[in-house]
């Protein structure tokens, strides 16, 4: 099992997330985040897909996606030379005891605390996956009231997906 | 409409136009609230395109794929919205799971009304959203024309296979202008690479015992000489899945017929025993190849296949051929090697005798019995080479498989990778009515009770179909199962039904008769393939009739059974 990444550039039109993610679905391929947004060319748009899988699954879900009329281009992410992010906000209980650490802890992950209030505390946090995952663990015990995450998003360093 | 000047009309008569433009000549369909638009320029267009009105929606669609199936067009379905759209849905997934081109026309309600669960709205490009090789939801008539457009050249286009589109009745009613176009071209083709070719020839040139497979890729391509050619120049031999049937005549030596769970003995035994697989337009079911932990374990996999992702699909290849698989098999063709392999023509010589003797034990113990080998080499005597065969699904579709002579492509309508019960019926209209050539429906008890009513559609347009209910009284391909893996318990399988097919027939306003022998079945199918409309011969067969061989569920070739064990029908 290896964690693979898959950038898919589609046609900004109707439906076109409820194909890719209907396809997703019916194949049975188990995926660990999905986003999508407009591009540069309102045209069109990107979804990042990561997924966890064998040789089989990561062959498999490429090549279906290509198969869709409104997908333009997918393509696998060479990890090795990709940049990833994700941005996550976690809101957390305000309270005498909670909050040195809360914002130590934002110093050390360069976690912005992007709100205050009586009772809670926001942080929110951009970085790998990984890193998200171990803020999170800190977290947790001061007592996540509840949070949310974006799911991965990628760039490779050098190749845009659209040449090729 | 001669003229390239644009006209100004409604979204109705553009779908009409576009049609006609695409080269349509016979649309199927059922009318409905959100289709009168479209109706209306129909009854106005009848001179320049004919509507057939079948009695179901569902009927309507197999008709359109029973169509395509026989002449290679892209069939064309209208459907209303709401259950008229979801009536279409079996016919649309049948279609899909065989790669037929196929165009759906379903009208829905205003888009004002869409989404507030108006009267007879159904979102139905989500229904069909895993059915359909794309569909579309139109909002704007000022794209409708090459909306449809597109969805030809989708339909028809490297792996065939349907496409929808839903079009709101306030898109029918507006205008805007509309040039008509020529017919639009199939997208262009990949080709398999120089070095791809090349590593299949050497595969090729380097076996000793090559067994060519194919699929329903290669059947109405054209591409029968070349198969042959390949086959004696490799001194190899052909076996096929179930569509491929009809791609070559059963009466070719080296054809050795369908393989798999139903298939027949030589080609089962040819591909487990091949050192070299060269699949051409297949998928490696599950159905043709039986357990695939145990498929081909000894052999290598060329495959050829035009969508990248069946290779590797469902069976590990050595070499994928991605491409137009009429241009790779003809590269491969011209660059391998002429070959003799006498040792392997002997296994496989072997392996036919082998079959011959296993049917004619059987044919023997049968007697003078009613078996399903005699109906069909009574209607293998009386057809001609462009008498249309059509089934349904269950044992009687696979009794098809096994013996009819298939004498061209594009003569067979049947629901191969669905397995659609009901379906035979709508198709067979549909073929006879394209081709105008007589056509055999080969249906069962079971899966005629599910459509009949599409007899009212043969009567009214006369269509030559002659109707082989081979009737057992009993669901037979579950029963055969439940006799063998199911301790004989016939779950909801025994019919009991009183029905009398040939008063039914009659009241549809077509005629009809009963056979319990071989002789009163050549009379009748005779009678019958000479009768101007519809003929329904109910014919009388054994509820404990077996199709073997059968390869058990999950099991391998090595597993397969190839006589029915004495008490085994009790």
């Amino acid at each position: 099992m290896n964690r693979y990444i898959i950038a898919v550039y589609v046609e900004n039109k109707y439906g076109v997330l409820a194909r890719v993610t209907g396809l997703i679905m019916r194949k049975g391929f188990n995926i660990d985040s999905l986003t999508v947004g407009e591009t540069d060319d309102p045209a069109y748009s990107r979804i990042t897909i990561t997924l966890q899988g064998d040789d089989y699954a990561r062959e498999q879900m490429v090549n279906q996606l290509k198969k869709l009329y409104n997908v333009k281009n997918v393509t696998l992410l060479d990890r090795e030379n990709t940049v990833e992010r994700e941005l996550t906000m976690i809101k957390i209980n305000n309270t005498p005891a909670n909050r040195a650490e809360v914002m130590a802890a934002a110093e050390i992950y360069r976690a912005k605390i992007i709100d205050y209030s009586v009772n809670t505390l926001c942080v929110e946090i951009t970085g790998e996956p990984s890193k998200i995952n171990a803020f999170i663990n800190v977290m947790k015990p001061l007592g996540i009231v509840e949070m949310c995450r974006t799911g991965a998003v990628a760039l490779e360093r050098t190749r845009a997906i659209t040449e090729e | 409409m001669n003229s390239n000047e644009s006209m100004r009309i409604s979204g109705s008569r553009i779908v009409i136009e576009t049609l006609i433009e695409q080269g349509v000549t016979d649309v199927f369909g059922y009318p409905g609230g959100q289709v009168l638009n479209i109706y209306d320029e129909l009854y106005k267009a009848s001179d320049r395109i004919n509507h057939v009105l079948a009695a179901h929606e569902q009927g309507a669609a197999h008709a359109a794929d029973g169509y395509s199936r026989v002449t290679g067009k892209v069939g064309v379905v209208i459907a209303t919205s709401g259950p008229g759209a979801t009536n279409l849905v079996t016919g649309i997934a049948t279609a899909m799971l065989d790669s037929i081109p196929m165009i759906a026309i379903t009208g829905n309600v205003p888009t004002s009304l869409i989404g507030k669960d108006s009267f007879q709205e159904i979102n139905i490009t989500g229904v069909t959203l895993p059915i359909t090789k794309h569909n579309y939801f139109v909002t704007d008539v000022s794209e409708l024309a090459d909306t449809i457009r597109e969805a030809f050249q989708i339909a028809k286009s490297g792996r065939p296979g349907p496409v929808l589109i839903d079009i709101p009745k306030d898109v029918q009613i507006a205008e805007c202008d509309f040039i008509p176009q020529g017919v639009v071209p199939c997208l262009p083709q990949k080709e398999a690479s120089d070095a791809d070719i090349d590593r299949a020839v050497e595969l090729i040139n380097a076996a000793e015992r090559p067994y060519i497979y194919i699929g329903g890729g290669a059947a109405g391509r054209g591409m029968t000489k070349d198969i042959m050619a390949l086959a004696e120049k490799i001194d190899g031999y052909i076996g096929c899945t179930f569509m491929g049937l009809s791609a070559l005549q059963n009466s070719y030596e080296r054809f050795l017929g369908m393989q798999g769970m139903h298939g027949r003995y030589a080609s089962s035994m040819a591909n487990k025993e091949a050192d070299l697989i060269i699949g051409v337009g297949v998928r490696f079911s599950d159905r043709a190849t039986g357990n695939v932990a145990k498929y081909a374990k000894g052999a290598k996999i060329i495959q050829l296949d035009t969508d990248l992702s069946e290779i590797n699909k469902n069976v590990k290849v050595d070499i994928g051929l991605i491409g137009s698989i009429v241009s790779s098999f003809e590269r491969i063709l011209a660059r391998c090697e002429a070959k003799k392999h006498p040792a392997w023509c002997e296994t496989v010589e072997g392996f036919k005798d082998r079959e011959r003797r296993i049917a004619d034990k059987a044919e023997q113990k049968a007697g003078d019995a009613m078996t399903p080998k005699k109906i069909f080499d009574i209607i293998n005597r009386i057809k001609d080479e462009n008498t249309i065969i059509a089934t349904d699904v269950g044992q009687h579709q696979m009794w098809t498989a096994q013996y009819v002579d298939f004498e061209k492509p594009r003569r067979f309508a049947s629901s191969g990778g669905l397995g659609t019960m009901g379906y035979g019926l709508g198709a067979a209209i549909g073929a006879a009515i394209a081709t105008g050539d007589r056509t055999v429906l080969i249906t069962g008890d079971g899966s005629f009770g599910m459509n009949l009513n599409e007899l009212a559609t043969a009567v009214t347009y006369n269509t030559p179909v002659v109707i082989v209910i081979m009737n057992n009284g009993v669901l037979g391909m579950v029963r055969q199962w439940q006799t063998l893996f199911y301790g004989g318990r016939y779950s909801n399988t025994v019919l009991g039904r009183k029905t009398d097919f040939v008063k039914l027939a009659d009241a549809f306003g077509a005629e009809g008769c009963r056979v319990f022998t071989p002789a009163q079945f050549e009379e009748a199918f005779t009678k019958a393939m000479n009768h101007p409309g519809p003929y329904v011969i109910d014919t009388f067969i054994d509820r404990d009739e077996f199709v073997l061989p059968m390869l058990p569920p999950g099991g391998s070739i090595d597993d397969m059974i190839t006589e029915k064990k004495e008490g085994a029908d009790k």
